[in-house]
């Protein structure tokens, strides 16, 4: 009983610091939607990217852990503005469908550069951490996870403070509600548009930097990216809380599942059951937990 | 298609609605029908024919998903989990009960038809991104399902070896052979397609594809015309998959993953959208692409790559171009390449006095 008891509660923590982690790499996913309208099924080509570059930074040039990371977020930045400026502006106004298979095609010219410039072997993100488990009572995480765990909270901190508080968090929140009102207010919507990549590709760099360290860094961290989407639509498209609160959901989820279903069916239900409980969230609440339901007029 | 149609004013609907745009359309296609069934056969190597099995075959599928995605406006980020519906539900009804290709062909078609219905209900509700997802999930849910059941997927390889399609006793083993039947097939693909997009079903499809709500006011019943699409559509796609398993003469599941998907709606993206043209071009573009790559990478790449790292390297060059494709028709040619070939046409209309 007891040993049951501490296996479920193991499961849970482990799903809810693994969940969290998801929902960095969402975040970057959300503010993008919320300030732009675009949507990104790049997301896990990002991640993939920014690991990418933290590996050949921190692994083969022997640089600091701070310089690493520095040059993962300014390179996906700079990645992040150029994609808005050459591709997504151009798609303006088009077919939501364009954007999806923009982004769609993005991500296939990401997973398939880096066999052809650095080789496609597993590199590894090197961060002074360690590997030993630490212990918290009857469960224990991996540092990492932790680390994921407290640059999640981190980012939710900041950017709470910066949508209810800062000035251009407020302009980018009436952009995200009406461009053209906040247009007619003064507002340059471009930069605001620039701004919300700038910040999805701060957000993707830390993700890859610690996703990129737990599974190593090769074209399947890229994969991360189908996780994104039980966790939005879970927790609602444009809302930066529920990013978090779908990534709690569907880390337990997965957890639970991989723990309890896997020795009956045979492995595989970790990827297996978001899709499924995000198949119901679909069905019966479509605009999620916290989402905008938005209502369309002819 | 490749004539000048100057001088010809057509004065019913009928006559703009026909096949054969122009009298002399019967002469062009007869000749297209001589150039397929006849001369290609004989005059090309083995090779080249297998070159064009692999077009025809995903002529087939890229119709399919250009009627939900270019006629009907629907997307489907899952089509080749439909085609391994047909493709499991023809090679399961081949090996175990022995049935012929005429009677496994069409069962596979409307199995995945069922399917593909079923993973478009929720397109009546939600639309755009989150019928993206929905068909996203769709296809990783159908390929474990499949993956995790002995009972469809044959066993631990999840493959099913099937034998060669018969025809009154008559087996189709050599390329030349299976030429002639997939042709049969992606010919009736084309000719239903044709005919589909002109009648009634068709057109309220494009008036779903305008404008969904506008539709249903002006009487047409979405519920069953959006769920028509899904399932027309994912019965090209399970024919399209019975057709691989009979081709390749096994079914696996690895044939038919996400990125199958996304190879067939890069198709109908570089093709055009809501084109049949569109389709048969960009089906055609796509499967050369990769082929075209090892011809020019093979001397080339050996310079920097060692040959292990070859298949990689190409299977890599291949998504990258396929990427930048994708992405360059959407930003400057939306159209694909039926609006280049219009634009040709409409060059020549009238040339050489063209002002």
């Amino acid at each position: 009983m007891w040993d049951e008891l501490q296996f479920a509660v193991s499961l849970i923590v482990s799903g809810l610091s693994i969940g969290l982690m998801y929902s960095l790499i969402a975040l970057g996913f959300v503010l993008v939607y919320k300030a732009t309208d675009a949507i990104n099924f790049a997301q896990g080509e990002f991640v993939m990217l920014a690991g990418f570059v933290a590996a050949l930074a921190l692994g083969t040039q022997g640089v600091p852990v701070i310089a690493g990371v520095l040059a993962a977020v300014v390179v996906m930045v700079l990645f992040s503005f150029a994609l808005e400026r050459i591709v997504l502006r151009p798609l303006l106004g088009r077919p939501i469908i364009a954007v999806i298979m923009a982004t769609i095609g993005l991500g296939a010219m990401l997973r398939g550069l880096p066999p052809i410039t650095v080789g496609g072997e597993t590199r590894a993100v090197p961060l002074p951490i360690g590997d030993a488990p630490i212990n918290f009572g009857p469960v224990s995480l991996p540092p990492i996870q932790i680390l994921g765990v407290i640059v999640t909270f981190g980012f939710l901190g900041i950017f709470t403070w910066f949508f209810l508080k800062s000035r251009m968090g407020i302009a980018m929140r009436a952009v995200a509600d009406n461009q053209q009102v906040a247009m007619a207010m003064g507002i340059n919507v471009e930069r605001y548009f620039a701004l919300a990549w700038a910040m999805a590709g701060t957000v993707s760099a830390l993700g890859g930097v610690i996703w990129g360290s737990m599974l190593g860094v090769d074209v399947h961290l890229a994969l991360i990216g189908l996780k994104v989407f039980p966790v939005v639509i879970l927790g609602g498209l444009d809302s930066i809380a529920g990013a978090v609160v779908g990534g709690l959901i569907i880390g337990v989820v997965e957890s639970l599942a991989a723990g309890y279903l896997d020795p009956y069916v045979g492995g595989g239900t970790k990827d297996f059951a978001p899709y499924v409980l995000m198949i119901l969230a679909l069905m019966f609440r479509p605009y999620g937990l916290f989402g905008t339901h938005r209502i369309e007029r002819v | 298609m490749l004539h000048r149609e100057s001088g010809v004013f057509k004065t019913s609907y009928a006559a703009d609605m026909a096949l054969y745009p122009l009298p002399i359309a019967r002469w062009t296609v007869a000749a297209i029908i001589l150039l397929f069934a006849v001369v290609l056969p004989l005059s090309l190597h083995e090779y080249y024919l297998s070159v064009i099995n692999l077009s025809l075959i995903a002529i087939v599928g890229a119709l399919g998903l250009n009627i939900l995605v270019g006629y009907t406006g629907q997307i489907s980020v899952g089509h080749a989990a439909f085609m391994s519906v047909g493709a499991y539900t023809a090679a399961n009804l081949a090996v175990k009960l022995g049935l012929p290709f005429w009677v496994t062909l069409p069962a596979g078609g409307l199995m995945a038809a069922f399917i593909g219905a079923i993973v478009g209900i929720p397109s009546l509700r939600i639309k755009g991104l989150y019928l993206a997802i929905a068909t996203l999930a769709g296809q990783l849910i159908i390929e474990w399902i499949i993956n995790h059941t002995p009972a469809i997927s044959g066993g631990a390889q999840a493959s099913i070896q099937v034998p060669r399609p018969a025809l009154w006793g008559y087996e189709m083993k050599t390329q030349g052979q299976l030429y002639f039947f997939l042709l049969f097939f992606a010919a009736l693909a084309i000719l239903a397609t044709l005919n589909l997009v002109r009648s009634r079903i068709g057109r309220a499809f494009v008036a779903i594809r305008d404008q969904d709500i506008a539709a249903e006011i002006i009487g047409i019943n979405i519920f069953r015309y959006k769920l028509l699409s899904f399932a027309i559509s994912s019965f090209y796609a399970g024919v399209c998959g019975v057709l691989y398993t009979y081709y390749f003469g096994i079914a696996n599941y690895e044939a038919f993953q996400i990125g199958v998907s996304i190879d067939y709606l890069a198709m109908i993206i570089i093709g055009g959208l809501g084109s049949v043209l569109g389709s048969i071009l960009g089906a055609v573009f796509v499967t050369m692409l990769p082929i075209v790559i090892r011809l020019t990478m093979e001397p080339l790449a050996g310079l920097f790559f060692n040959a292990g790292e070859m298949s990689s390297v190409i299977a890599s060059t291949r998504l990258v171009l396929f990427g930048g494709l994708i992405i360059f028709f959407l930003v400057v040619e939306p159209e694909g390449l039926n609006r280049l070939w219009r634009n040709i046409r409409n060059y020549f209309r009238v040339w050489p006095f063209s002002y």
